[in-house]
């Protein structure tokens, strides 16, 4: 064990503990106990890197606990090994009892704490945000748009900004960008030191070059999303990699969609290139192959949801079909543009495309976006704290 | 459903549910018999007692991916001669451990899946598999390969007679659903396990005693197979009252508490029962080597029951356990805590403490830091008990398994007590595993024999195919 590390009588003191580190609440009590008991166990440590990571712990606190939640990938796998889940007394169920907590650890993390209530019954607050701006975008389109050129056909560059000049929306969804990121960034700030407050081992530094790539490593390829290799589980006991491949078609295609909004945006400011581009350029290549890809991904990922074990989710979930919803229409949205662009239906679909996007980034420190930034956090602190463990 | 499964006509019945029945199922099914398994268990605890193994000892000449270096099988023997003192069939074992070369292979083949040795049994990482994601995961790979590949299985089923003319079994009486049914098939494997879920049973040799005992593994081995197939003039092998009982935290449930009740904290502080009295060494060996001497130990105190007391330097040298150690600022309050004498726990305390030898404490070695003075001593490990929080676990005997069994030869064949071997039934796993180990326990060697015994099971009653 480092140096550094807790010993357990400093975790016993829990009273000691400093107040955001109590176990409060029914999630961070049941993690707890079911921690526990795994720990004495370790039969699933082949699984994942959530029992390594719990070894690495005598004792927990909220941090150890949050930190546990956030690099459980879901997959099911411990749940059917388990010889003490339901009906056994000891009742354990790691994916659903993490899976509860989750939500708890976005929240308590979150900035401005002021909008951690966001969490709280999270789907129709997503969904009632990117109604509003659907809305205020289609109003303002036609409010401030010239009528023929909403409605009627425009072709050729600039024609997007003849609707809504490019420095507003460059501006627009510069500033939600930013805002997006200033959350993020002071949530994983909260993350850190949270877990850097609990009673694993302590790093006393934030993550290093090493961490961050093997974390990426990790998140890249879903390595804890397979069960220790044997696949993982939706609706019944066998395994399968479904889930996997679909995760990776809306990971990646999420990922090609942002290069081409980068792309496009460089060639606007850099070579003077003005949307909307040919079908053979690069940004339209990339949001078309992207989008595509982020929808089927994300539609199979909802139905996927739907169709899970009821004993593997936590009944309180509409945080992931908001999440998956929004991203299926931000990518349907875009195609849709992308194909009807040269007909009066243009301007509509601008304004539905821009809507879903602006509330997309707007409320994606508040939503279920947020688990993949925490989970890859996740991995990055348990790829650095194996290394100062051993 | 299951009530016209019962109906049809089967070559290979198979009692039990456990590795050693799926084993034999599935080896069956794959030399073409038509194959039924009835499980007494409902289907989440099917798997008996292996839901709750972690690894099997396997020899090998070569190291793999997951085994980190050569076991041969000369040594597996060495060890196996140790540990039950020669209380074994040389011809027989010998044959087992050659055959168990063969496992990696043949396990991965029927779905099975292998990882490194887990961090807390290091130790075995040369000499044993152990399973992804533990028992309930090999059992649950089982399970789907014994379904994709043709072999039905029923659930709460439960052998409750057999039928046997001369030397040849006919049928079974299975009971389900509270209805007994005649299920007649053309070989028959015994693969139910030992009895130790049966207190009643433990009770004719152990006396009231076994009521405080826990049992570690499911409730279903109640060993009503063995009973049968012993009173229908099988022969027996092993002593009825041999058991592999180690020390569990005396708060785990009566049946099932698996792994995660075991207790490794004896070595670090001292041992005293209800009286406040000590009665054992507990430094005597590395623990892996002593816990299967405590459940007997244990058994032996009044009520069953006795309790390590550790100070808090301790406290991090042990695997961490399932129910939290009860703590105290002093002796006494421990003593109040524990519902022990005080006088005389302070008194055992203080002699202990008095006792104890300086020396350099290292958990990793043999130590020798030793008590001088003591009845009993304390050999290794031996350090004052005074800083507080004291900590202290209850302990209980925690059976595992009884050695109680039926003769086989090396085709898994069941020996009748009159001479020669019964023509169409075949054992496999706990309900045989006597014959190989008499006495003792090696870690992983139960899995050995259940996929050894169980793989010639279902080769030897797959002849008998109409
Ligand atoms: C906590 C614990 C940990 C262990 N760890 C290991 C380990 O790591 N490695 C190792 O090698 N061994 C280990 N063992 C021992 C191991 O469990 C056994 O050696 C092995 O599982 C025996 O397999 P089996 O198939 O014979 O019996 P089981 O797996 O116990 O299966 C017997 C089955 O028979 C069923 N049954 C009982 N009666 C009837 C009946 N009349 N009709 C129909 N079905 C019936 C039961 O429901 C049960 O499912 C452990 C045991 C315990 C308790
Ligand atoms: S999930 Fe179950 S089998 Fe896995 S480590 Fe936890 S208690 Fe053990
Ligand atoms: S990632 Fe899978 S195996 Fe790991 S804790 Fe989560 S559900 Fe269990």
């Amino acid at each position: 064990m480092s140096p550094e590390a807790v010993t357990p009588a400093e975790a016993a003191a829990a009273h000691a503990r400093p107040l955001d580190q109590l176990l409060r609440g029914p999630e961070l009590a049941e993690a707890a106990r079911i921690m526990t008991i795994c720990n004495a166990c370790r039969y699933c440590e082949g699984l994942c890197a959530v029992f390594p990571a719990m070894e690495m712990r005598r004792d927990f606190a909220a941090g150890d606990l949050r930190h546990l939640a956030n690099l459980c990938h879901a997959c099911g796998a411990c749940y059917h090994d388990c010889q003490y889940a339901p009906p056994h007394e000891f009742g354990v169920n790691v994916p659903k009892t993490l899976e509860a907590l989750r939500p708890r650890a976005y929240a308590d993390h979150a900035w401005p704490r002021a909008l951690a209530p966001m969490f709280d019954r999270n789907g129709p607050k997503i969904i009632a945000l990117t109604a509003i701006s659907v809305a205020v975008f289609l109003f303002a389109f036609m409010a401030f748009a010239d009528p023929g050129v909403m409605f009627g056909v425009v072709e050729g560059p600039g024609a997007f900004y003849a609707i809504m000049p490019h420095n507003v929306m460059a501006g627009l969804f510069g500033a939600a960008f930013l805002w997006a990121i200033l959350a993020f960034l002071m949530g994983f700030r909260n993350y850190w030191r949270d877990v850097e407050g609990g009673l694993g081992p302590r790093l006393g530094r934030g993550p290093d070059l090493a961490a961050l790539a093997a974390g990426g490593h990790d998140a890249g390829r879903l390595k804890n999303l397979h069960g220790g290799g044997m696949g993982c589980f939706n609706e019944d006991d066998q395994p399968t990699d479904s889930r996997r491949l679909l995760h990776h078609l809306t990971f990646y295609g999420f990922l090609a969609c942002l290069a081409s909004t980068t792309c496009a945006t460089a060639m606007h400011y850099f070579l003077g290139w003005e949307a909307p581009y040919s079908w053979g350029s690069a940004p339209v290549l990339l949001g078309f192959f992207g989008g595509s890809a982020m929808t089927v991904g994300a539609v199979g990922l909802a139905r996927a949801r739907m169709k899970r074990e009821g004993a593997l989710t936590d009944p309180a979930g509409g945080m992931h079909a908001a999440f998956t919803h929004s991203l299926a229409a931000v990518g349907a949205t875009g195609i849709a543009l992308l194909l009807l662009r040269s007909t009066p239906a243009m301007g509509t679909l601008l304004a539905l495309h821009l809507g879903v996007v602006f509330a997309f980034f707007v409320a994606a420190p508040y939503g279920k976006f947020v688990h993949g930034l925490y989970r890859y956090l996740a991995l990055v602190r348990h790829a650095q704290e194996t290394r100062t463990h051993h | 459903m299951s009530m016209d499964l019962f109906g049809r006509d089967w070559d290979v019945l198979v009692a039990g549910g456990g590795n050693a029945a799926l084993c034999a199922a599935i080896t069956a099914r794959r030399a073409g018999a038509r194959v039924l398994v009835v499980e007494a268990a409902p289907k989440f605890y099917r798997g008996g007692n292996t839901r709750h193994t972690r690894n099997m000892r396997v020899a090998h000449d070569h190291p793999n991916e997951v085994l980190t270096g050569p076991y041969p099988e000369d040594e597996f023997w060495e060890d196996l001669l140790r540990v039950t003192g020669g209380n074994t069939d040389e011809q027989l074992a010998r044959f087992t451990l050659a055959q168990s070369k063969e496992l990696w292979d043949y396990m991965s083949s029927l779905g099975v899946r292998f990882q490194p040795s887990l961090t807390g049994s290091l130790s075995l990482g040369r000499t044993n598999a152990f399973f992804l994601g533990g028992g309930k995961s090999l059992m649950n790979a089982l399970y789907r390969t014994a379904e994709a590949e043709g072999v039905a299985v029923v659930y709460d089923a439960e052998v409750t007679a057999v039928e046997i003319e001369g030397a040849a079994f006919r049928a079974a009486e299975v009971t389900h659903d509270g209805q007994a049914r005649r299920v007649p098939a053309r070989a028959f494997v015994a693969a139910a396990g030992g009895f130790e879920a049966n207190i009643e049973w433990l009770e004719e040799y152990w006396g009231p005693a076994a009521r405080n005992f826990r049992i570690r593994g499911t409730p279903y081995n109640r060993g009503s197979l063995l009973r049968t197939l012993l009173d229908a003039g099988a022969q027996q092998v092993g002593e009825p009252d041999q058991c592999h009982a180690v020390a569990i935290d005396a708060r785990a449930p009566q049946f099932d508490g698996g792994i995660a009740t075991r207790l490794d904290c004896i070595v670090f502080g001292m041992v005293v029962n209800r009286e406040a009295e000590r009665f054992y060494d507990e430094g005597e060996d590395f623990w892996p080597k002593r816990y299967a001497i405590w459940g007997r130990l244990v058994a032996a105190q009044p009520e069953q029951e006795a309790y390590a007391i550790i100070d808090s330097r301790s406290i991090e040298l042990f695997m961490p356990s399932i129910f939290p150690a009860i703590e105290a600022g002093s002796i006494e309050e421990m003593a109040g805590k524990l519902d022990l004498p005080p006088d005389r726990l302070r008194a055992t305390w203080e002699a202990f403490n008095a006792a104890v030898r300086p020396g350099d404490f290292d958990p990793a070695t043999l130590d020798g830091c030793r008590t001088e003075g003591l009845t009993p001593e304390k050999t290794n490990w031996a350090r004052t008990i005074e800083q507080p929080p004291f900590h202290a676990y209850p302990l209980r005997p925690g059976i595992t398994f009884t050695y109680l069994g039926v003769k086989v030869d090396r085709e898994a064949r069941v020996q009748r007590a009159s001479g020669g071997a019964y023509d169409n039934i075949y054992a496999a796993g706990e309900i045989m595993a006597g014959n190989v180990l008499g006495k003792g326990y090696l870690a992983g060697i139960g899995m050995t024999i259940g996929s050894v015994f169980g793989r010639l099971a279902g080769q030897g009653a797959s002849s008998h195919v109409a």
